[in-house]
């Protein structure tokens, strides 16, 4: 198993539960620039690291949020690219349907791919409902424009002889031919996210990895799916290379210390969902009778809608924002104690599962702070990644489609 | 039910939701955002007078959503379409909020088989040269009950209790939504390359506004009328950006007095 080190860069000290969205509206007057300087300079240090400790790097993007700072996948891969040497780099990923220009996309990631010398993974994701807002991204049609999107940036990073031009629905090109172009032949990998199991089939077709994010039990329902499809289109049972679970990652010498770093990582979930509810649901965002089911529930104040709560292994849901650690470890969202206890805890999802080839670990999130993530990610790397690493196959049926 | 008054007819777009009672003078109405049905009451009560006509516009209610359609152009041209496969002349176009900037749209472009013009609290056009002036309130950044707030002056009576609807009257209101979203959600609620083309709509108008608009404010409303070659700004008491809805009576006349005014051609 491969192991990726996460963190959303997070300017945890503007978060405070009196403001109704931590994304989209919160002024920016709330950030203070000097602070934001140093963060990035930690979080930027504690990559690093990862580079001496065998574990490879991941990163994401959001916007106008002072839940994630990176505002580019592609700027904070650039200077990583320079200051590490050995692990692997993943963005995971680029909003590609919120980008109004797919061709300049494609340069950055040739010039990430070359900066690395070839270490580049490159990720596409369609991107939260909100993101709409600051992407004054048309929410309506966003999956036709993301296919179209992805199709002109392929064939940007994969075409060498001569510029072509592109008149399609939504870009329009005159003269594509980007310098320079990746060291990764005929490009970097590719990786997809999904939280539900629909798109797993398409992601099988494109031969990318599919990641899956605190999904839980979830995840064997969207890993199926990929595997059925690979099968179906003869490549057999997909390698684990290309399945990923993103969970979070807290280990300590003792179980009480791990939870106390996992709970503090854990302000992630606890934030992700303070929003306004109107970002949650821009038209078109979900298939149409998902959004008349969405308006009827509006008006049950109990109920939880599915992309803020957590399974639990009873089948029953609790919602993010009150779920403690013993729940999050119960639902696969969280990895937690010490190191033998965390080992255990992923091998008995790896096998829930199916198996799965790449741990996204959220070792870092919240307000932990640079002391305990230093030791958290160092400790993991001596007593875990080399437990994980060495992790056999498992022999896995999947149940009939 | 009121929608056993629509039917169902096959155009070149696709299946099209259709309203088309009463005789005598044609009218041509256009709904807004909130889809046909809200308008039925106001339909209804015109129809007694002429011949009303009225469509989900593509992607509204039960009128299918063409696969190439997403641009405020597209309705224009398919409303254009409609008057000629009706055969309708000397129209009365109605266009209300959204539906009135498609009545512009259409106007802009031919006013063959128009004699008059009503928008009411109508978007489309931009006037501010200051680019960070909001004109047209962001339906789509405000929280629900300010938006309801700003569009009605008794929201209560007009807010639908979710919980007791129909699947259709959900997926109804699921389709509006995604439908005008799809043509409305940026450029804003407006056509940038619109104003120019104002002086085209060479026919005698109303611009009708509820004087509590809280979406688009009067003075917009008034300076649209100013735009307009022949136009006349007259408020609505009691009513924010639905008058139609709000003030079905009052609008009604208002209509059929201008309709019947000297000088239609």
């Amino acid at each position: 198993m491969r192991v990726w080190q996460f963190s959303e860069q997070p300017y945890y000290p503007a978060w405070d539960e009196r403001h109704e969205s931590l994304r989209n509206t919160l002024p920016n007057s709330e950030l203070d620039p000097a602070v934001a300087s140093q963060l990035y300079a930690r979080y930027t240090d504690e990559w690093e690291l990862c580079d001496t400790l065998g574990i490879n790097i991941m990163v994401n993007e959001h916007h106008s949020a002072a839940t994630c700072l990176t505002a580019c996948c592609h700027l904070t891969l650039a200077i990583l690219a320079r200051t590490t040497k050995r692990v692997r780099l993943l963005s995971l990923g680029t909003p590609l349907a919120n980008r109004r220009d797919p061709v300049r996309v494609a340069e950055e990631i040739a010039m990430v791919d070359c900066y690395s010398g070839g270490r580049y993974e490159v990720g596409f994701v369609r991107g939260g409902p909100f993101e709409v807002w600051p992407a004054n991204s048309q929410p309506v049609g966003q999956v036709r424009r993301f296919d179209e999107a992805y199709r002109l940036v392929m064939k940007a990073l994969t075409t060498h002889d001569r510029p072509f031009s592109w008149q399609g629905r939504y870009y329009h090109e005159r003269l594509v031919n980007i310098w320079p172009r990746p060291v990764q032949q005929p490009h970097p990998p590719l990786w997809f996210v999904s939280i539900g199991p629909g798109p797993g089939a398409w992601i099988a077709e494109q031969g990318g990895t599919v990641g899956t994010f605190l999904t839980g039990r979830d995840s064997k329902l969207l890993f199926d799916t990929y595997r059925r499809r690979s099968i179906a289109l003869g490549r057999g049972m997909p390698a684990p290379e290309k399945l990923a679970y993103m969970g979070i990652v807290a280990v300590a010498e003792t179980e009480a210390r791990a939870k106390e770093r996992a709970h503090a990582i854990a302000g992630y979930i606890r934030t992700a969902p303070q929003l306004a509810p109107r970002f949650l649901s821009p038209p078109g965002y979900v298939p149409t009778r998902a959004a008349a089911q969405a308006i009827q529930m509006s008006t049950d104040p109990n109920y939880v809608p599915a992309y803020a709560s957590v399974v639990m292994r009873d089948g029953s849901r609790v919602h993010q924002r009150a779920a403690t650690i013993d729940q999050l470890i119960d639902a696969h969202v969280v990895f937690a104690g010490t190191p033998e206890q965390v080992y255990h805890q992923i091998k008995d999802y790896h096998a829930y599962v199916g198996g799965f080839g790449n741990l996204l670990m959220m070792g870092h999130g919240g307000a932990l702070g640079h002391v305990d993530t230093v030791q958290n990610l160092t400790l993991f790397s001596r007593e875990v990644l080399p437990r994980l690493q060495d992790l056999p196959p498992i022999t896995y049926e999947l149940p009939p489609g | 039910m009121a929608d056993t008054k629509t039917v169902l007819i096959p155009t070149r777009h696709g299946e099209i939701e259709l309203y088309d009672e009463g005789g005598g003078p044609p009218l041509l109405f256009l709904h807004c955002g909130e889809g046909l049905r809200a308008s039925l009451p106001l339909l209804d009560r015109l129809a007694r007078g002429r011949r009303v006509v009225a469509a989900s516009h593509p992607g509204f209610g039960r009128s299918a959503l063409p696969p190439h359609f997403g641009r405020i152009d597209d309705l224009a041209y398919f409303y254009l379409d409609l008057l000629a496969v009706l055969d309708l002349r000397d129209v009365l176009l109605v266009g209300a909020s959204f539906g009135g900037w498609i009545a512009i749209e259409i106007a802009v472009r031919s006013t063959d088989r128009l004699a008059r013009m009503v928008v009411a609290d109508a978007v489309g056009v931009r006037f501010a040269a200051d680019e960070t002036e909001v004109e047209i309130a962001d339906i789509y950044d405000l929280p629900q009950a300010v938006l309801e707030q700003r569009s009605f002056v008794h929201p209560m009576r007009w807010r639908p209790d979710f919980s007791l609807l129909s699947d259709d009257a959900l997926m109804t209101i699921a389709r509006n939504r995604e439908a005008l979203c799809l043509y409305a959600w940026a450029p804003y609620m407006h056509n940038p390359g619109l104003r120019p083309w104002l002086h085209r709509i060479a026919l005698p108008a109303l611009v009708l506004w509820g004087e509590s608009d809280g979406i688009v404010s009067p003075d917009y409303g008034r300076a649209l009328a100013a735009a307009l070659p022949d136009a006349r700004f007259l408020l609505v008491e009691g009513a924010a950006h639905y008058p139609h809805i709000e003030q079905t009576e009052r609008f009604a006349s208002l209509v059929e007095a201008f309709a019947t005014e000297e000088g239609t051609r």
